[in-house]
């Protein structure tokens, strides 16, 4: 047994310096200039400097794009989380015509390659008039992010007992009421876990996000490719902008990290 | 006990219909429309009938020469990936440790190359693996080994690889931790007394107890590799030459490069069918396991 331990211990050890190599080289990265990036390979900065970060908080041509992420990011997730949770209630506590053939198209759009997607959503939203807002982006994203939303949250519901649904129609509650008051609560680690599965896929996509904004609306991702592709190759405040973008997601994690595991399996373990 | 059959249920489910029919038949028709048709510019179109979709699938064309190379190349990258991902992932999961503060530490550094946006994930690695300024492509090179991912097929085609194990084998492995974590303590403690062996509880206990779970990572890691773009894109823009252009850029290429309508229509819609037919076979896999459970008294 303790033999087997040890080798577990050794086997994560390897495992997580494997994830962590490569951020920290992109920390460190970050806080050397561009003429000792380009000239040595130190394992730490030599010449520490901040002004990577510093003109990114103040250039409003960098901190706009990490406000416009943010800005559809936290749309998306509203408007996934509220369209979803009457549909996973209905998958997950009843039958009806045609449930399952809906569930399976559901999915598929989870699956669904945004390439293929690219072209028509610009079409679509530039008829719209929704072509460089956080509006068009919030609801392209809906294509994959309502999907995942309604399966993780039916994975959830379907842990409740049914009792609870009768139990709470005798006592004369009213099925929105029942639903708010005593349903949600019930499913709030699931709510949460849904919450973080839609802002983490709206976060990391670019391909819509970069097709469907012009200048307005662009989110940081984006200003990270043109930037840098116009400057020639700004390596430190690429690496700067690349930190800051880790952050968002480093804190979210760290409010779930209790039902991170469940999460991953969706509700369905 | 079976679930009541009540249609009211439509009204429920009726928004996530719309906002999903919305952003998913409205945009398919426009590129059915487009994949029948041939354009000379000037919006004017003129009716192609199956001419593309003809065109596509003969690997004799230059465009079905093109899509099928694509195709192969995808399915390479995905059965690799696989290949790797899920062993490595049931290893980790079987590593974590028990309690403490340590599953804490070690989930949160896990699940954090989930939540790093993908063009940053090619970031990260283009200046990790860089032979000039990258630790990785620096060492490499120091260490006498000829590395070079921007002009070398292998080296690029590795980079790729590992840069996607690294990224994505922490769902695999969290993935794993769920299952096991639902393992009942009495399971091993029957084991303990039947003198099982370590491999005997790994694959009578644990591997069917994760078989579920590993069905879903499965499923999203082969999907998510084949719909893969921003990352190769960014390390390595698809090549050298086309060595590493998957599906997605290739179609990207088509649609919004070259503005080739009608050919990117086509190559969409069979890029569609695939993952859709794909996605059956998961899907009625995953019930039926789902039922069998249902059978034997176990929840789904």
């Amino acid at each position: 047994m303790n033999q087997s331990s040890r080798a577990s211990t050794f086997i994560m050890v390897l495992y997580l310096i494997f994830l962590l190599l490569p951020i920290y080289w992109l920390v460190n990265m970050s806080l050397k200039t561009n003429f000792e990036i380009n000239t040595t390979v130190s394992l730490w900065p030599r010449d520490l400097t901040f002004e990577h970060y510093i003109k990114i908080f103040t250039d409003a041509s960098w901190y706009t794009g990490y406000i416009n992420s943010l800005t559809y990011v936290v749309l998306n997730t509203i408007i996934s989380i509220s369209l979803a949770l009457p549909a996973a209630y209905a998958f997950s506590r009843y039958t009806f015509v045609g449930d399952k053939h809906l569930f399976f198209w559901l999915l598929s759009n989870r699956m669904a390659p945004p390439a293929v997607f690219a072209l028509p959503f610009f079409n679509l939203y530039s008829a719209i008039g929704l072509f460089d807002t956080p509006w068009a982006v919030a609801l392209a994203h809906c294509l994959f992010n309502v999907p995942l939303a309604v399966w993780i949250l039916e994975g959830f519901m379907s842990g409740v007992p049914r009792e609870i649904d009768e139990t709470a129609a005798i006592d004369g509650y009213s099925f929105p009421r029942f639903f708010v008051k005593i349903f949600m609560p019930l499913i709030a680690s699931g709510i949460g876990v849904a919450a973080f599965f839609c802002f983490m896929f709206s976060w990391v996509e670019l391909l819509l996000a970069r097709t469907l904004t012009a200048t307005n609306a662009k989110p940081i991702a984006v200003t990270m490719t043109r930037t840098v592709s116009a400057a020639g190759m700004d390596w430190g405040l690429l690496a700067a902008a690349g930190v800051l973008t880790i952050i968002p997601g480093a804190l979210v994690i760290w409010f779930v990290r209790n039902y991170i595991a469940k999460g991953f399996a969706l509700g369905r373990v | 006990m079976e679930k009541p059959i009540n249609n009211r249920a439509w009204l429920l489910v009726a928004p996530v219909f719309l906002i999903v029919a919305f952003s998913a038949i409205l945009p398919i028709m426009t590129v059915v429309n487009y994949s029948v048709q041939d354009t000379f510019g000037n919006n004017q179109f003129f009716w192609n009938g199956l001419g593309w979709f003809q065109e596509l699938l003969d690997p004799s064309t230059e465009l079905g020469g093109r899509f099928f190379a694509a195709l192969w190349r995808n399915l390479a990258f995905s059965a690799i990936i696989l290949a790797i991902e899920v062993p490595l992932g049931i290893l980790v999961a079987l590593s974590m440790p028990r309690e403490g503060w340590k599953v804490a530490a070690t989930l949160v550094v896990m699940a954090l190359p989930l939540l790093i946006p993908w063009n940053v994930v090619g970031t990260i690695w283009q200046v990790f693996a860089r032979a000039d300024i990258g630790l990785l492509g620096y060492g490499l090179n120091w260490l006498g080994i000829d590395y070079n991912y921007t002009g070398d097929t292998l080296s690029a085609w590795i980079t790729i690889v590992v840069m996607d194990v690294w990224h994505w084998t922490s769902l695999v492995a969290l993935l794993c931790y769920a299952g096991l974590k639902s393992i009942p303590d009495a399971y091993y403690q029957a084991a303990r007394i039947d003198g099982a062996s370590r491999w005997a509880i790994f694959t009578t206990i644990q591997l069917p107890k994760m078989k579920r779970v590993l069905l879903i990572a499965v499923l999203l890691r082969f999907m998510d590799s084949f719909m893969i773009y921003t990352e190769p894109f960014v390390l390595t823009g698809g090549g050298p030459g086309n060595a590493t252009t998957f599906l997605s850029i290739d179609l990207v290429k088509l649609a919004l490069g070259q503005f080739d309508l009608g050919k990117a229509a086509a190559m969409s819609l069979v890029y569609n069918l695939i993952v859709l037919a794909v996605c059956w076979v998961f899907y009625t896999v995953m019930t039926n396991t789902g039922s069998e459970r249902a059978d034997r008294g176990e929840p789904a």
